[in-house]
Formats: structure tokens, sequence, C-alpha cells
């Protein structure tokens, strides 16, 4: 097997320093009734081109988004990485490392730690930003238990343009915690009146800009509501790159800012590994999920970086932890945190200029489309359509027509009023005229 | 001037009707370089015995538990700041709280001073 | 002709102390700033053209105010990471014997084979006649958890090991809320040597922990877990093999008592690295399991993840699984992503789980196969055994001179009265060019010292990380407590002021004020 490298006589050498007859015999506390005799019922080992074989198959039984015309968001995105960013995060020092639990080897995760938090507390207007969470939607539910701890009210009101993902997070988060949940619902118009559901007893609001049918929201008047009623407001994103044009969240009153951050360097992968994005206010610190890097000097007095604060964290504080979070996203924050510092501040704006532009040029032709109507006063990259009939179906056909055209609302909410005949379309850089053409095309011949 | 002591190494040191609670230079000695404390808002009641603060050194947090029932009439602000108050003058500077106790007969069950330094000695 | 030109060959005189340099670097070890001090907002290293003009529609949420972000031209932004990633250990460079996280080789096939671009490159709400492949992949690797760990079915979506026992306790607390319980099982019983994640998992999810003291011989013992047991207790929470490095030789009863009392069994899975193809969680009564992909499945760990933590439950939890999972119908699979109509007890997170993780484990099992995992497992615990008998004449095993599992546990009483320290040691194998061991874990043993060598390392490199050991040990007994008490002196940063990191804590960057630049200036 290529990857074992002890020979068998290193291995009947080994047993004789360790005075042992067999292998077997380091394994006497396992009751002997259990010690299993036989092979499990697996294949054997094979070659690397063998399971290059294996699984290039399955991986051919699926259809890339770079291979079709392609506008499926709602929570993850397509974007176009530099080719740097992959290369660097396949460096072995940054990919085959642990956690930075010895700072003096560990300076490059540390010091790319520090520059991340900042990088992500300047993009959501924040004070202060954690070293990432799994990703946003598990972040979301942090920020709920969060801010429980804070206030000592154990009620959250959820808004009905929440990615219908994350609240599901959220909500099986409470139950299990015996919290309580204000559902709103579903709020393709983003019209819903949050201000009203906000009680002395709430905890926190939690509202999502753009939201998952890819309304702005402005929270600044939700947030004073909030402050008001000593709750905080809780802000989600999934689309990073939206805040290169669009207002912050925190010039806008968030306490607590959650998001999704794959949209930046890392790739779709069918869902994970992603990176979740956690910022708050100074003050919050001490009350926050997750690990947290820091600044100080080395006994020469030269400037370096460790994880700090870690008495909030599980290892010390075990049940009285802020979180059991032990691992995060570290790889994926890399990526992010490269990608991001390619962009630069000029970069970020100009794609995140350039994403608005293509979806405003998207709405504009689907608008004109028979029987087709564009749902969102206003958005950032992503918005919704209404269609003549079954939006499910419409997708479907679009799939087998070989454009992946949006996420039928209904998938994300199989229950929900008033949803049946919406989808929720992205457009990014990586969309051509040509693919915008062929959408509406298949589009128009799926309804 | 009344010091009584706990077995989880609290003191609590009588000044007026109020008694001064903190934690002795012992307890900070084994914890190290105390980098936060979390304390009570002012007004808050405890039962003997209930968690009342929070002091965390770099490795480890550990509860302040209150030594006699009451209301927290003051809390030490300035170890926000300088936690390391607490390193260099536990008994003095490096208080937590102070309580209006409620019934000063429960310091009869507390440690005296030689008893705690005993109680110390047998901790090896 | 004499030809007498060209450079000198010979070493030269060296002199007893390096000088400092101009620069701080030390020849390939470069000093490095942040990207806030040599990056400028103005400057991107990604080529976008401006949008033609057109009628923005973002409700007059424009953002206005500078972000902050600096930007880096490509080949100064390669330099930048280049160099930092010299400052780091890993497991490509070294042996990195880290008890507990089982930092073995992470294969290069894996690596190609998860940017496949088709599973890199689909998105999780595509339509599922466009993945199948992608369903396939993770039914497949379900496949194979259930087989290894001989358990009923397995919930895939966690995204890490802790993720992973939250969605199994919560798996539990659904199963007794089903049988009408929920009021009186409240209570979680956790060994004093469990990671810290298991209290504070049982704690997230509502329970009250209960401490199980673990026996003189490192072992939790089922005389000590038979008086806790009651009505009121939900779980039993035991790593198995357990922390000190050993396998719990009384499982089988304590889950019987645990069952017995109606109560379930949950195992943390971080150790199974050991066991694999030797004994099955299902076969010794676990009714929960996390796997942690990125340990046993050598998955990279990635300086601090992501992982992945898919759960094998047993078929009393089995239905209660969060959604999304994967079903079969005929040759098809199905993705079922709604909980209605299931009994499944919500949802651990968006979309379906760790994919980009699911390829390389699967990567990693097929290029093993039974045979391989089994013996990948037979050689971590040779390994680790070898260790434990070439170091114990010098160092203390706490539980005296018996067999371990695949990490061996030191603790520090050979050190009494020396000057040197736990750390102080760990810190001076950093000098000789290792990685430490884990330091002060488990919690059960003082000053801890947790050896996990992994089935990755030859004969010869255990040889010479054993020799290393034995020469500290032997400065350690001959008093040389320099070698230790400074250490480290040849790594990038020498000890770093924790102390100073939490009591002031600076969380990120930000600009001099402009009366310090005004100085600097000058």
């Amino acid at each position: 097997m290529r990857y074992l490298p002890l020979t068998g006589e290193d291995r009947g050498l080994m047993l004789r320093r360790i005075g042992a007859a067999g292998v077997d015999d380091l394994f006497a506390d396992i009751p002997a009734d259990k010690l299993l005799r036989a092979q499990l019922d697996l294949p054997s080992s094979k070659s690397e081109l063998e399971v290059e074989r294996l699984l290039s198959r399955m991986a051919g039984r699926n259809t890339p988004a770079g291979s079709v015309p392609f506008f499926v968001g709602c929570g993850a995105y397509r974007h176009h990485v530099p080719a740097s960013v992959d290369h660097l995060i396949q460096r072995s020092e940054f990919l085959t490392s642990y956690t930075p639990y010895q700072p003096e080897i560990a300076q490059g995760t540390l010091h790319y730690l520090f520059e991340f938090q900042t990088q992500v507390a300047a993009l959501t207007a924040m004070d202060v930003a954690n070293a990432s969470m799994y990703d946003g939607s598990t972040g979301c539910g942090e920020a709920v238990l969060m801010a429980h701890r804070i206030t000592r009210r154990r009620k959250a009101v959820l808004s009905g343009g929440l990615h219908p993902h994350y609240a599901e997070v959220v909500r099986t988060l409470s139950r299990m915690a015996d919290d309580q949940i204000v559902d709103m619902p579903a709020d393709p118009l983003a019209s819903e009146d949050l201000i009203a559901a906000i009680g002395d007893d709430v905890s926190c609001v939690v509202v999502q800009s753009p939201d998952v049918f890819g309304n702005l929201r402005d929270l600044t008047p939700i947030a004073e509501a909030c402050h008001k009623r000593g709750a905080l407001l809780i802000a989600v994103f999934t689309e990073a790159v939206s805040l290169g044009l669009v207002k912050p969240p925190g010039e806008m009153g968030a306490d607590i800012v959650v998001g999704e951050g794959q949209s930046i360097g890392n790739a779709l992968s069918f869902g994970g590994p992603y990176v979740g994005l956690f910022a708050t206010r100074q003050k919050y610190v001490r009350q926050m999920p997750g690990r947290l890097c820091g600044e100080t000097v080395d006994a020469e007095g030269r400037r370096g970086f460790v994880l700090t604060l870690s008495t909030r964290e599980q290892h010390i504080r075990r049940d009285k932890a802020t979180s059991n979070i032990c691992t995060n996203s570290g790889l994926c924050a890399l990526a992010f945190t490269i990608h991001m510092t390619l962009l630069g501040e000029t970069g970020l704006r100009r794609l995140a200029r350039v994403n608005h532009a293509h979806a405003v040029k998207l709405a504009d032709m689907l608008g004109g489309v028979q029987g087709v109507s564009v749902v969102n006063a206003s958005f950032f990259n992503e918005f919704t359509i209404r269609v003549n009939g079954d939006a499910a179906a419409a997708v479907e056909k679009m799939a087998a027509k070989g454009v992946l055209g949006g996420v039928p609302v209904s998938r994300l909410l199989p229950r929900g009023a008033g949803v049946r005949n919406l989808i929720v379309v992205a457009n990014t850089e990586i969309n051509t005229d040509e693919d915008r053409a062929a959408f509406v095309a298949a589009l128009t011949s799926s309804l | 001037m009344t010091t009584r002591y706990t077995k989880d190494h609290e003191y609590v040191r009588l000044e007026d009707d109020a008694g001064v609670v903190g934690i002795t230079d012992y307890a900070q000695s084994q914890l190290g370089d105390v980098v936060f404390v979390e304390l009570p808002d002012v007004g808050k009641s405890f039962k003997q015995g209930e968690q009342a603060a929070v002091v965390e050194s770099v490795k480890a947090a550990s509860e302040v538990y209150a030594p006699v029932s009451g209301e927290v009439v003051a809390v030490n602000g300035d170890l926000e700041g300088a936690p390391a108050t607490v390193n260099e003058d536990a008994a003095g500077k490096g208080w937590f709280l102070k309580i209006r106790l409620a019934n000063a007969g429960e310091l009869d069950g507390l440690m005296d001073e030689a008893a705690y330094a005993a109680f110390v000695k047998s901790l090896g | 002709m004499l030809n007498n030109q060209g450079r000198p060959t010979h070493a030269g005189e060296a002199t007893a102390e390096p000088h400092r340099t101009f620069t701080s670097n030390r020849a390939l070890q470069m000093e490095e700033a942040l990207i806030f001090e040599i990056g400028r907002p103005d400057v991107t290293g990604v080529d976008i053209d401006e949008p033609a003009a057109f009628s923005p529609r973002l409700g007059g949420l424009e953002r206005a105010a500078a972000i902050g972000l600096p930007g880096l031209s490509e080949p100064e932004a390669m330099r930048h990471y280049v160099r930092l990633s010299q400052k780091n250990y890993s497991i490509d460079g070294g042996l990195y014997p880290l008890g507990s996280c089982t930092m073995k080789h992470n294969p290069r096939l894996n690596e190609r084979m998860a940017r496949l671009p088709g599973f890199a490159d689909v998105h999780p709400l595509q339509p599922q006649s466009t993945v199948q492949g992608a369903l396939d992949l993770i039914d497949e690797l379900a496949r194979w958890l259930v087989e290894i760990t001989g358990m009923e079915s397995v919930a895939m979506s966690p995204k890490a090991g802790a993720h992973g026992e939250a969605c199994g306790i919560m798996a539990i607390r659904a199963a007794i809320e089903a049988s009408g319980e929920a009021a009186t099982r409240r209570i979680v019983l956790v060994p004093e040597s469990a990671h810290g994640t298991n209290p504070a998992t049982a704690a997230l999810v509502g329970f009250e922990v209960r401490t199980v003291p673990a026996g003189p011989d490192g072992k939790v013992h089922a005389d000590a877990v038979r008086p806790l047991l009651g009505p009121d207790v939900a779980a039993i929470m035991l790593t198995n093999p357990n922390t000190c490095g050993l396998f719990e030789s009384e499982i089988v009863e304590i889950a019987r008592l645990v069952h017995e009392a109606g109560a379930y069994f949950y195992c943390d899975g971080a150790n199974l690295n050991a066991i694999m193809g030797k004994a099955r969680p299902g076969d010794l009564g676990v009714d929960a399991m996390h796997i942690n992909l990125h340990k046993t499945f050598s998955t990279p760990h990635g300086g601090g993840g992501p992982g992945a933590g898919p759960v094998v439950l047993s078929k009393r939890l089995a239905a209660f699984a969060p959604v999304p999972f994967v079903t079969r119908d005929g040759d098809a699979r199905r993705l079922v992503e709604d909980a209605d109509g299931t009994q499944a007890f919500g949802r651990m997170t968006t979309f379906h789980g760790q994919m980009g993780m699911f390829v390389r484990a699967l990567s990693f099992a097929l290029s093993h196969g039974g045979d391989g995992l089994r013996q990948a497992s037979e050689d971590a615990v040779l390994s680790a055994n070898y260790v434990r008998a070439c170091l114990g004449d010098l160092m203390s095993l706490p539980f005296g001179d018996r067999p371990c599992m695949h990490e061996v546990l030191f603790d520090d009483a050979w050190l009494k009265d020396t000057g040197v320290s736990t750390l102080d040691f760990a810190k001076a194998m950093i000098d000789e060019g290792y990685h430490p061991m884990t330091v002060y874990f488990p919690l059960v043993v003082h000053g801890a010292m947790l050896i996990e060598p992994t089935e990755s390392e030859s004969k010869a490199s255990l040889d010479l990380f054993i020799a290393t050991l034995r020469d500290l040990a032997f400065s350690v007994k001959n008093g040389d407590r320099d070698r230790f008490s400074g250490a480290p002196y040849h790594a990038p940063r020498r000890r770093l002021d924790e102390t100073r990191a939490a009591r002031n804590p600076v969380l990120r960057w930000t600009a001099p004020k402009l009366a310090e630049k005004a100085v600097a200036a000058e």
C-alpha cells in the first residue's frame, strides 16, 4: 500500500522491540469476541490510476457549472477565482498543518488569520471578526445563541427574507436549547413589518441583506427599533461580493454580522467546505464563539501572533464554553483572504459593479419575456422572477435543455405560500451575453 | 477589621457594613497571569456559594463564588483595564466586589486567617 | 598557465555568533509585514473591466465610505503568502505527533480528485438530475463508513467533529422526545478525560453535564458508571479509544448498563484511526459516533479546518438523522431536503455537508481498501507502541508499561525537580525540527504529553524521532536547563507573550494614528 512506509521486516523488528508476539497482542484490550477476525466487506486496495478512473466516472455524471449557462445562487455563488489562489492554498505548509497550537512554528497561519479578521471587519464595517466558522448558516445559529447570552433573553425573530436553510439551522439549534423562535412568513417582496415583532422579550432580530430573494434591505430602522427594546440586530449575508457595492451592516447599526464567505476564493463544491464570516462590536468580543487570533510580541520583542481569549472556548471552559466549535474553516479562510488581497478595494468594488451591471441587464431581458416578471425593487447580483406556471418544472425543463437557470423557491420552501411560481436567479461576472441569451431562450421555451 | 476565607480561596473583608470580596494571594499565584475578570452588575443579589464572578488567566477560567449572601453594592471597575492588579495586590487593590451582607452569621462558617493559612499549607 | 580565477571554495572562518542582519531576515526565513502595511487600496491583482454605464438598482443602499482593503499585484501576493507559508510546520515537512489529532499523510491524489469539475464546480442547488454522480459519491462514502463502523446508517452533513457531536446528541434528544421522556432525561455523563467539545456539546443541546471519574488505570469502569445511571440520564459520551490512548476494555458492559437504564451511548470517534478493521463500534453497543474525516480519512487539516464530521447511527437513532440525506431510488439517487414527513430532528447546516472532504475521504478509502485500512490501523498502533517501548525507560508512563492504542501518553513525573516543564520540553522539540506532541491534554494526568505518530512514518523516521527525544531526555537529566528554558531558539519566533495578547487583545490591524506617522517620518 503506497501510503504505508513500514515493511514487513520493519514490523517484525518493531514487534520484537516491543516484546509482542504479534500485532494482535497490542489489541488485547478489545474484548476477544469483538476483535474482528475477518476482513471488512469492502473492496481491496487500489492504485492511483484505478481510483482516478472510478472517481472520474462519478464526477462525469454531474453537470459542472462551468460547462453550461449557469445562474444558480441562493447561498453559493460561482465567481472567477484567480489561479494563484488554488496554487497557494495547496502549499504543504498551509494545506497540511494543524490548528496553530504552537505559535512559534505556525506564524504563517496566524499571520493570515490576523489579516483575515481585519479584512472581514473592514468588509462588514464592524470592530472585530473571528477566525471563521464552518459556514454562514452555522455562524447564524451561533450568532443567535450569542445574542441570548448577551441579552439574557431567549427569543429570536427571524425575517422572512432569511435563507430558509439558515432559518432551519437556527430553529433546530433553538429547539434543542429550549429557546423560542418567531418565524416571519416568506417575504419575497421585502414588505414584512419586523419592527412590530420586536417585543421586550426578544433577544435578537435576524435579517438577511441581500435577502434570499435578492432584495436589499435598509437595516437602519430595524437596528434602531432593536436597540430601543434592548434587542440585538443580527445581519446576515450569503454573497460577500455584495459588500463591495452595498452599504455594509456595520454602518446600519448591526450588532453581530454573519455571512457566507464562499463566494470569495472558494469553489461551489456541492455545498462545502465553505467559510463562515462572523463579526461583532468590540464590547461583545468575549461572548463571541470560535477562534480568535491576536497580536503580541515574542521573547525578543518581535511582533507575532497567537490564538487568544481561548478561555471562552470548549477546551478550557467545557460545558460553560461560548460554543462547542473546535475546527473552523482555516483553509477556506485562506482562500478568501488571498482572493481578497488580490482584489483589494479597487478590484472588489469593480467586481461588485460588474456583477450588479450584469444582473441589471439580465433582469431587463427577463422582464421582457412573456409570462415573466421581476419581483424585486432592488437587488445586487441576484433577484427573483415570477413565472407563469410551476417554477420547479420550468427549471427542470431548462436543465434538460442545458441551462442551469436558477433555484425554484419551492425547493427551499416546499410548503411556502405563494412561492410555487418563483425562481431566484443569480448573475455574476462569469455570465456572458451569450449565456444570458441562452437563458432567456431556454426559459421562454420552458414555460 | 475582620477577614474571612473560603475553601475556594475567596476572601471577604468587613469594611463598614459591606464585605469586600476578592480572591486570595494564594489563588492568584495558582492561576497565573490574570487577564480578565467578569464582574456582576451592581444591585444583583447572591446566595452564599453562588457564582458571582469569573476570573480568567491565559489558560484557565475559574468561577468565583459569593462567600456570603447579599446584594452587590459596588464592583471594582479598575480591573477591566488592569486585570494584573489581581496578581499584584489580590488582598488590596485587586478586590472584585462589595456585598451588603444579608446574614452576618454566615461569617462564622468561614475560616479566619490562621485557619486559612493552615488550609493552604495542607494543600502542599 | 595557472588559472587562479573564480570563487573561493573553502568554508572560511565561521564566527561563533551570527551577526544581526539589516533586514532581520535569516536567509530563507523572511520577515513579512502585514498586507495593510505593504498593500494599497488602489492596487489590484485582478484585471476586471469596468462595466458599461447602467442605472443601478440598489435602492439607495450604495456603499460610500472607503472599505479599508489593501490590494497587492499578483507577484507581490505570491511572495507574501509563500513567505508566510515558510513559517509553518506541516506534516509534509516533518513528523507531527499531535496526539488525538491524527496528523497522517495527506495524499495528493485526493486533492486532484476533489478538484475534478464534476465535484468542485457543481452547485448544491442544481437540479438533482444534474448531480447524480455527486449524490452517488456521498452514498458510496456512507456505505464505507457504515461498514467500517458496523452501524445502521450515517448522517453526512455535519461540518466537523464537534458539529457531528452536536448532531449525534441532537438525534439522541429527538429519540428521547419521541419516547416522551424529554422532561426527565436531562443528564449526559462525560468522563473527566473527554475532549472539551463533549461537555460543551451536551450543554449546547440543553443537557446537564455530570462527570464520570476515570479509574487509576486511565479507563472508565462499569462500576463508576453504574451508580450514576438512572431514569434521569439521557446518554453517556465516551471516547474510545480514549484520550489516554487506551481502549476502554469495559465498553461492552458499560453499553449494556447504559441501554438497560434506557439511555444512549455516544462515542467520540476522534480516535477511530486505531481500530479500523479491528473492532466495530456497532458491535460494541455504540448508538452514535462522529468520524473526523480530517483525522482518520486523511483530508487535510488546513491550519485549522475545514473538517468533516459524519455521524454513524444505530438502529434506534437512524430515523432521527437530520436532513438532507441521500436515498436510493433504483439506480437513481435522491436527496431528501425536507424534514416534513420524516422523523428527522432538523437541519445542521445549509446544503449537504463537506463534499470536498467526502471526495478526498473516499479517494483515501478506495486507495486503501478494506485490507489497507486495517493495515493502517495496525501500523498506527504498532508505531505508537514502538515509541512507548523505546522511551518508557526515560519518560514516565502514568498507567504503567502496558500496550497503548495509536497514541502513547506520558506524564511529567519524570520531569519533577528538574526545572524543566512539559511546555519547555515541547518547545525544545521545535528546535530539533519536530512539532511537539499534544501537551497538557488529557487533563487527568499531570503535564500530559500525548504522542500519536500515525501509520505514515517509516521506521527510520520513528527511530530518529525516538533518538531525538532520548537525547532531550538525557539533557533534562543532566541538568542542561538552557536547552529548554529559552526554547525555541531557532524557530521563526521565540516564545510568544500570551498574557499580553489576552490582557490587551489586538484582534485586527488598525491604521497608525497620524501623529505616530509623523514621528515615524522624522
